[in-house]
């Protein structure tokens, strides 16, 4: 007759509900207020050669813009990846290698401008010649402020930006198989396609 | 020996102080830059604040927020700045906002939920009570005797 009982029992199963929920969720995966701006621009020198490259030489191309360094563990999981992702796609890929020489690598105090870009260059290619180079070009961002602008918190960090210069998508952590079946792919048609 | 051990104890403090190194070069901008970075998450270590983490992406925040405070940018522009580029999740305070509504006045409006249910529990309790005729002298003079 007296239901009452239920009431908390209720309140109980609910909460457990929003809770089990929650675990399920990444606390990493924080939405970026970036998608549906415009990408931040910058100008960088280019892994190879003497030019410097802005997103804005991309006008007019669908790309992904990948944030690396070779001292990130996590990077060399996606490599391969990505590797394969360029040698069946002609999407370009640009390659930002994001603060490449770390403190442990100036142990006798910091490294002038030019010397860390010489480092930095030679480590990334070696890098890339072993592992293989899935990137139209890479620049490097060697104290981490365009980084900062693309809101960079965990390398590695994937960009999709359209023809507009407008990021579309961004995934903080590896991309892995499914999420390119699954959502980069598909994005990256329909971006093609318009 | 008491003396000295006193003595030791007294000036170990001063004498380490001696050797902590200055923090950065105005102290000005060094004060704000606590009172602005405590507001903010560092995005590497999620439960600490700008200010106390050690994480190398929280330095360079840092050093980017002691750059904006020499450009004399405001509390609120410096905030937004961060907003920008790393969204709400930086800061500790929430903003007011459709989106954050639940979160500001939901506990408010539980509040008011339970405090309507205690008005209407107690109404009927009340209600419950008058309906019952209350006994007679002799009727509750007879339930006495029979227990």
């Amino acid at each position: 007759m007296n239901k009452k009982f239920l009431i908390p029992l209720g309140l109980f199963a609910a909460l457990v509900i929003f809770l089990a929920v929650g675990l399920t969720r990444d606390p990493r995966e924080i939405p970026s207020p970036l998608v549906g701006k415009p990408a931040p621009d910058f100008s960088l020198p280019m892994l190879v050669g003497d030019k410097p490259f802005s997103p804005s030489d991309m006008k007019g191309k669908v790309w992904l813009f990948n944030v690396w360094a070779t001292w990130c563990v996590a990077c060399r999981e996606e490599h391969p990846l990505l590797v394969e992702f360029s040698k069946q796609s002609r999407t370009p890929v640009v390659g930002l290698s994001y603060k490449e020489i770390q403190a442990q690598d100036q142990p006798n105090g910091p490294l002038k401008e030019a010397e860390k870009l010489q480092l930095a260059r030679e480590r990334s290619l070696r890098f890339l010649q072993r592992q293989g180079d899935p990137y139209t070009l890479s620049v490097l961002d060697l104290d981490g402020s365009v980084g900062i602008n693309y809101g960079v918190y965990g390398v590695p960090e994937t960009y999709l930006i359209d023809r507009q210069g407008v990021i579309r998508y961004k995934r903080v952590g590896p991309l892995t198989p499914q999420i390119l079946q699954d959502t980069l792919l598909p994005l990256i048609q329909t971006l093609e396609a318009s | 020996m008491k003396w000295i051990l006193l003595c030791w104890m007294l000036l170990s403090p001063w004498v380490s102080a001696g050797e902590a190194q200055p923090m950065a070069e105005d102290p000005q901008v060094e004060a704000r830059l606590v009172v602005i970075a405590e507001e903010l998450r560092c995005m590497v270590c999620q439960n600490e604040s700008l200010s106390s983490s050690h994480a190398e992406l929280a330095e360079d925040l840092r050093r980017e927020v002691r750059k904006l405070i020499r450009e004399n940018k405001t509390d609120a522009e410096i905030k937004t700045y961060l907003v920008e580029r790393y969204g709400d999740f930086v800061l500790y305070r929430p903003q007011v906002k459709p989106l954050t509504w639940p979160l500001w006045f939901g506990p408010f409006f539980i509040l008011l939920l339970a405090v309507w249910g205690l008005w209407r529990y107690l109404r009927l309790r009340k209600n419950a009570l008058q309906a019952q005729t209350p006994l007679h002298h002799e009727q509750a003079a007879d339930a006495v005797a029979k227990d």
